[in-house]
């Protein structure tokens, strides 16, 4: 049971109101003021470990964060404990919301196969905050999630970042667009009924075709400029979306794993100069110069991802930590599961990536601010600092062991789940 | 060559008399030092594990235990030493049982379709695991006979096949329940449908059973053969075990029902739902063995899938042993599966004991494997550390004394992390992750 769902309907609107009062995003309701969270040891990643700290967050954002002696704690205010604190976990990719845990019709929304080109399509138009699997990836930590349209269409549609709270999208969605979503590679291929004659079936169809949308977006932005208001284009949402993209607005983020896809990827980004965010990259590991030189961030695919024959049978338990040998900068992520589990968890993705080469705070950085940065929130979420968002993950121990539990998480200055996981 | 060739011919008549593999190391080997997690018992803190021709020979303190004066001795200290994995549920080497002309197939062998080569194979051995019960899938109410597999170096399936003293091949029998196996025509479309089909059948094999229990060898009055019969047959004397597929609490308590009506063995998998049955398992003394997974759902059947399974059926008493479902987790994380057992509830000792001994039992194979005693298997796992922690490396992994997984070369370590060419023969798209078989399992 989550704890917005027992929230009483009453309950609920009072801390909207009460949120509004405050002038604060509808998203921050915080129902309590004042929280204090005492760890053992206090991951801010915004410096140095704390060792046993206080996170005091105040109307839902981190008032102060130090050693328990310099902290002063108002009276009343409630108190948390646990043996690790860290921020609250960033998931840099997932479906969670659109992609529903029972893989039935009625709840995937994360791919229309129709058309190969559909940078209109808005994340927030399909999530569903009540969805089981976001209270589940809560419960290990997660408190922002990078959701959207799914890998597997050529332009599958826009991402959102969210909170893993709230009733209704608007409450949760802290960005309504982060990024537009294109596949490149073997899965970029047409899909659904007729796909054998539809486009794109070839590697080099899908890239001209997305080239050649790129240049229909900017025709329509030079268009848009003429003098003359009849020749100006009627307005058309795809033509909007990318010209976000050409403006640098929203960056593509390119979901492909095999080398020569990525190498695709970066040729576009530099042929339209193209913000892109390199997603997946199972191969990433043989481009490190190219990809370093681009200044191109990669989200690496989760750890535990399958191998097999195909795309992704190159792939590495040490992806990221040679990425970020490298001087790139790394996130990881729960990706997309089309079957059992319907989805990973970014927490154990990061252990086993901190098994695998990352140190401990590589691999925390890549569930938490250094994810923040490359979603571009680093200015609300991914550290516990004052002024930043109140969401915080405690633990009974090391969190990337697999017998530690993720014994509360806060949002807000809210605590949202409890129950040790 | 000649001298090569009487030399294996040697090696063969040695190993036909002795009843072991050619592949069996002769001078013994000590293990010593490390911790020895015997599972037959407690943990040894600095122990010693003796094995020779195969075998183990000793397990005990390394202060107290003999060596023999020819061994081999391995200092193992700050190391941890287990029994090789026993994987209750693997499709790996890519093998396919029943095709779609029908719901019920015990004649087809998943033995006939492995390929030897599949990387997915040097990755088990990577994730320490050493025998393996290879299964056809989910899709048919039967869907082929499985086989048990000893993950000796291999260029035949016939290297690893697990025989009795006759030289019968071993494996049980896959049967599933559920919506898996229900599709078109001649499918079942219904529950109810599907333990009608599978009735029917069995009552066919035991008329054919008691056909020639009555033609007392005469051969005027023995029935033709008939391999699908034979099969079931097997299952109903016990002989094979079946291994059945089932989610849902109800379709668990309906695996009871035909498993009382025909008295066969059966061995519960994934069962998702076990833990909302768990007092009626326990009264039924049946084991499971079931999957851990990041979430629940993927499909409906999975939607009450819950870590706590295992513990839950600890606490009832219910044999329980994991397995990995290898594509569906990674055969290189098996010992991940028990960890996760552990956070949810299960004792350390059960959670181990499900890698190992508990799923040798699920394989009527606990004589030969599952634990560090002696004239059991050597099979064993050499670890960098505790079972349970992420940081822990699968060092080197033992079958029948010899080596044939060690992180130290550059080509397993491949193999055990992955890289460039390390799945380029791998078959992931198995039985039950199809998009396919995803789509008609809707």
């Amino acid at each position: 049971m989550t704890a917005s769902r027992a929230t009483p309907r009453a309950g609920l609107l009072a801390a909207m109101a009460y949120a509004a009062m405050l002038a604060w995003p509808a998203s921050a309701m915080a129902a309590d003021g004042t929280i204090a969270i005492r760890g053992d040891t206090v991951h801010t990643m915004a410096g140095p470990a704390i060792t046993d700290g206080v996170v005091l967050i105040e109307a839902g954002r981190v008032r102060q964060v130090g050693p328990v002696a310099d902290v002063v704690i108002p009276a009343g205010t409630k108190l948390l404990r646990g043996t690790v604190v860290t921020p609250g976990l960033v998931d840099a990719h997932t479906v969670v919301g659109l992609s529903g845990y029972l893989n039935q019709p009625q709840d995937q929304d994360q791919l229309d196969t129709v058309d190969p080109l559909q940078p209109e399509l808005r994340a927030i138009d399909a999530y569903n905050p009540q969805e089981r699997l976001i209270e589940w990836v809560r419960g290990f930590g997660v408190t922002t999630i990078h959701t959207g349209h799914a890998p597997g269409g050529l332009i599958s549609g826009q991402t959102m970042i969210a909170k893993t709270r709230g009733e209704t999208a608007d409450e949760a969605v802290i960005k309504p667009v982060a990024m537009v979503a294109v596949t490149l590679g073997d899965d970029a291929r047409a899909k659904g009924d007729g796909a054998e004659k539809k486009s794109p079936g070839t590697r080099s169809k899908a890239v001209a075709m997305l080239r050649g949308e790129l240049v229909k977006a900017q025709e329509y932005v030079r268009k848009q400029s003429l003098a003359e208001e009849a020749k100006r284009p009627d307005k058309d949402l795809r033509l909007e979306a990318l010209s976000k993209v050409l403006a640098g607005e929203w960056p593509l983020l390119v979901t492909a794993d095999r080398a020569a896809d990525l190498a695709s990827a970066l040729r576009i980004a530099d042929e339209f100069k193209l913000r892109i965010v390199l997603d997946s990259g199972a191969e990433a590991y043989l481009l490190t110069d190219r990809i370093k030189a681009a200044g191109v961030p990669v989200i690496v695919h989760p750890t535990m991802r399958r191998a097999g024959a195909g795309e992704t049978e190159n792939l590495s338990f040490e992806t990221a930590a040679t990425l970020k040998k490298a001087g790139i900068p790394v996130a990881l992520q729960s990706g997309y599961e089309g079957y059992v589990p319907k989805t990973r968890v970014a927490l154990f993705e990061a252990a086993l990536a901190a098994a695998n080469g990352l140190s401990f705070d590589e691999a925390l950085a890549a569930i938490t601010i250094d994810a923040a940065r490359i979603i571009g929130v680093a200015d609300r979420v991914g550290s516990l600092a004052p002024g930043k968002d109140g969401d915080v993950a405690i633990f009974d121990g090391d969190p990337f062991e697999y017998t530690t539990h993720c014994t509360a998480v806060v949002i807000d200055g809210e605590v949202l789940s409890d129950e040790p996981r | 060559m000649n001298a090569l060739r009487a030399g294996f011919l040697l090696a063969v008549i040695v190993s036909l008399l002795c009843g072991r593999p050619a592949f069996a190391q002769e001078r013994p080997i000590a293990f010593l030092g490390a911790e020895v997690i015997p599972i037959a018992g407690p943990a040894i803190p600095a122990g010693a594990v003796v094995v020779q021709g195969g075998r183990i020979v000793a397990v005990g303190p390394a202060a107290t235990t003999p060596i023999p004066p020819d061994a081999e001795k391995i200092d193992s200290s700050g190391k941890v030493i287990m029994p090789g994995l026993v994987d209750t549920h693997s499709h790996v080497g890519g093998g396919r049982g029943g095709d779609s002309s029908g719901p019920v197939q015990p004649d087809v062998r998943i033995l006939d379709s492995i390929n030897v080569r599949d990387a997915g194979f040097r990755k088990c051995r990577a994730g320490g695991l050493t025998t393996l019960n290879i299964m056809p899938g989910s899709g048919h109410l039967a869907s082929g006979q499985t086989v048990y597999v000893k993950l000796r170096p291999a260029n035949t399936i016939e290297d690893i096949l697990y025989r009795d003293t006759t030289g019968t091949i071993l494996g049980g029998l896959k049967m599933a329940n559920g919506t898996n196996s229900q599709q078109e025509p001649p499918f079942p479309g219904t529950r109810g449908k599907s333990a009608a089909i599978v009735r029917q059948k069995f009552l066919k094999a035991i008329a054919y059973r008691d056909k020639i229990a009555q033609a007392a060898g005469d051969r005027e009055k023995l029935p033709d053969r008939d391999l699908e019969l034979e099969s079931l047959v097997d299952v109903l004397e016990g002989r094979k075990i079946v291994h059945h597929h089932t989610h849902r609490a109800d379709d668990i308590i309906t695996v009871l029902r035909l498993r009382d009506e025909f008295g066969f063995k059966a061995v519960l998998h994934h069962a998702s739902e076990a833990w909302k049955v768990a007092h009626e398992l326990a009264k039924a003394g049946v084991g499971c063995s079931v999957i851990v997974l990041d979430s629940p759902g993927g499909k409906i059947e999975m939607m009450d899938f819950s870590l706590v399974t295992g513990a839950v059926l600890e606490k009832a008493g219910v044999a329980c042993a994991f397995h990995t479902d290898d594509p569906v987790t990674d055969s290189r994380l098996f010992l991940r599966t028990a960890a996760l057992g552990v956070r949810a509830g299960m004792s350390r000792e059960k959670a181990l004991e499900a890698l190992t001994l508990a799923g040798a039992r699920m394989l009527d194979l606990e004589g030969r494997i599952g634990s560090l005693e002696p004239g059991k298997d050597a099979d064993l796992v050499v670890l960098s550390g505790d079972p349970l922690s992420v940081h822990t490396k699968v060092l080197q992994t033992f079958v029948e004394g010899k080596k044939v997984f060690d992180r130290d070369d550059p080509e397993d370590r491949l193999f055990a992390v992955g890289g460039y060419g390390a799945s380029r023969d791998q078959d992931a798209e198995s039985c039950c992750m199809s998009t396919r078989a995803v789509e008609s399992k809707r």
